[in-house]
């Protein structure tokens, strides 16, 4: 599989990521030799193999739906590029 | 002795018996950072102050006879750890004024147990990177050059670039690092250095910045694979604010290193010997694997068949991860913003000003192999695969305890080389990936110098839950292999 160019920016935009049209190309040409490596993996025989999700070889553990934490406003906040009050700001989404 | 030349071991001891206080351990590796860090550039932040308070506790806690097993102890912190009230950038433009208003579990058990924090680690961008070269902060220099009054500028591997290069330059006594395909055992082997990757689940990863969360473990650095057991040992445990962190008791690791290895059966993979291997990497293995059977092992061939599938699994699982975790950096709750008109201009302009190349790179091929259409042939096969390869690991060690296996298929490259290709960047991790994929745990352990005179590294890699054997199987090469050299920068050594 390769990627043309129209694949790239549905990816990008896909991703949130800006792309200048000018860095297409190179993209196009990074991202198709990464993919045409990723390739070999269809030579391996995987029929009937359940698929490994992760690293811990344990179940994920489950715990009482309680609150455990909370009312940490400030704190959360903190790190805010923009605020005001107890809330974060962004671009008006509703005219 | 020169107070930056002594192991963890040796300093413990030594601030016990008040024969060195903590003040003036902490004191000389700060200095040593003053004069070596403008040109290494292994700490992005370094908190001096905050040590030098630490330290004036430390020996406090040691006057009242409360010592902790790291009291004392000034340690590199890779900046991929929050840490509360200390700025953690991740190695990016996103997060370069980010401070975490927690600590991370593992940053938080080191201080509990006494370790003093020197200040934050350099490292490739969210960790992704083999070389430290895609650090928003710049690359870090290895302390190491090639003999001959070479001038070559070196790297110190990657991603926990700035960790390794503090310890082996003796600006740190040991270092936090994080392991998602070697991002700890490769920059070990390049700079000299012990460091180990535990199992999946040891260390707990809150409060570490996720790059791949099925992959991400923590772990440490140090001058000796002792030392290495020492800071695991305050490292891991069970938290609850981690949902893969492992409830097991934290065996003593420190004394599992004097185990031996009388009895034990190591396997030698016969598929880890790629072809273009160097002949030197080839002989240093044969070596290892002689002091082994010298040391009373018993060495047996095994067979990990899809070992060379281990890179291609892993270039889309851990970038399909890296998609899906680094969706959180929109622009809105903490990190840099860029202006957009809307909010879907705000989100393109935060993640394109914010995120180096090699991180968008990866998102990107993250995002096609888990779009619509692309995920069974990409994403779901690739799962798959990582059973086999974790089928492979579990069926070699119905017949052997352990691995031995080189760590990298060469010695520290070049600022510069390699750097145009990813792919060839991304066969650095030939070796440490199939362990990542795995989670089995694994550590690089220093066993000579190339004829460059540079340091190589060979890997311990051994069953679930079972670092003890990992860490008496590493003691005994270290022992063997009597590793001494030191790199050309280093504090009190010049240059």
């Amino acid at each position: 599989m390769s990627l043309d160019p129209a694949t790239v920016r549905r990816i990008a935009k896909l991703a949130r990521i800006r792309v200048q049209e000018a860095d297409i190309p190179r993209l196009q040409g990074e991202l198709n030799a990464i993919l045409g490596w990723i390739e070999q993996l269809s030579e391996v025989d995987v029929e009937g193999v359940q698929p490994l999700t992760g690293g811990a070889q344990i179940a994920l553990r489950l715990r009482e739906d309680v609150v455990t934490d909370g009312n940490q406003a400030e704190a959360i906040l903190a790190n805010a590029p923009d605020r005001v009050g107890c809330f974060f700001t962004v671009p008006k989404v509703v005219e | 002795m020169m107070l930056t030349e002594f192991t963890i071991a040796a300093a413990r001891d030594a601030l016990r018996g008040k024969q060195i206080s903590a003040a003036e351990l902490t004191m000389a590796h700060i200095e040593a950072i003053a004069e070596l860090n403008p040109r290494l550039n292994a700490f992005i932040t370094v908190t001096d102050e905050q040590a030098a308070l630490q330290a004036a506790r430390a020996d406090q806690a040691i006057a009242a006879g409360q010592a902790r097993p790291l009291t004392g102890i000034p340690l590199a912190i890779k900046d991929l750890f929050c840490t509360q009230g200390v700025r953690t950038t991740a190695g990016s433009r996103i997060l370069e004024n980010f401070v975490p208003p927690y600590e991370s579990t593992v940053s938080a058990r080191l201080l509990h147990d006494g370790a003093v924090f020197l200040g934050k680690a350099n490292l490739d961008e969210f960790a992704m990177g083999s070389s430290n070269m895609t650090s928003a902060f710049g690359p870090v220099e290895s302390p190491w050059k090639r003999s001959g009054g070479s001038n070559a500028v070196l790297v110190p591997g990657g991603s926990s670039g700035g960790s390794a290069a503090a310890v082996s330059a003796r600006l740190a006594m040991g270092a936090t690092g994080t392991d998602t395909g070697g991002s700890i055992r490769q920059p070990a082997a390049f700079c000299g250095l012990a460091g180990i990757k535990p199992t999946y689940g040891r260390c707990s990863r809150w409060g570490v910045v996720a790059f791949a969360s099925s992959l991400d473990q923590p772990g440490p650095f140090a001058r000796t694979v002792q030392d290495c057991a020492i800071l695991l040992g305050s490292m891991a445990g069970f938290d609850p604010k981690d949902s893969t962190s492992i409830d097991l008791a934290v065996p003593d690791f420190e004394a599992a290193c004097r185990r031996g290895v009388r009895g034990l059966k190591i396997g030698v993979p016969r598929e880890y010997r790629a072809d273009g291997m160097p002949a030197e990497i080839e002989r240093l293995w044969q070596q290892g694997l002689d002091w082994l059977r010298d040391a009373g092992a018993d060495i047996v061939d095994v067979s990990l068949p899809h070992t060379k599938y281990g890179l291609a699994t892993y270039y889309i699982v851990a970038p399909a991860e890296a998609s899906s975790n680094l969706a959180r950096y929109d622009g809105v709750r903490f990190g840099l913003r860029a202006d957009g008109q809307d909010l879907t201009e705000l989100y393109e302009a935060t993640r394109a000003e914010g995120f180096g190349e090699e991180v968008k790179r990866r998102i990107l091929i993250g995002t096609y192999v888990l779009s619509a259409g692309y995920y069974d042939a990409y994403y779901l096969r690739a799962q798959k695969v990582r059973a086999l390869i974790l089928k492979d690991f579990t069926d070699a060690f119905t017949t052997v305890d352990a691995l031995l296996t080189p760590t990298a298929p060469s010695a520290a490259f070049a600022q510069g080389e390699k750097m145009n290709d990813p792919v060839a960047m991304y066969l650095n991790d030939v070796f440490t990936v199939p362990a990542s994929m795995a989670g089995v745990p694994a550590m690089s352990v220093p066993a000579g110098l190339d004829s460059q005179g540079l340091p190589l590294g060979l890997q311990v890699i051994g069953r679930p839950y079972d670092e003890e054997t990992v860490f008496a199987v590493s003691q005994v090469i270290e022992d063997s292999a009597g590793f001494s050299a030191k790199p050309a920068l280093r504090a009190g050594g010049g240059a």
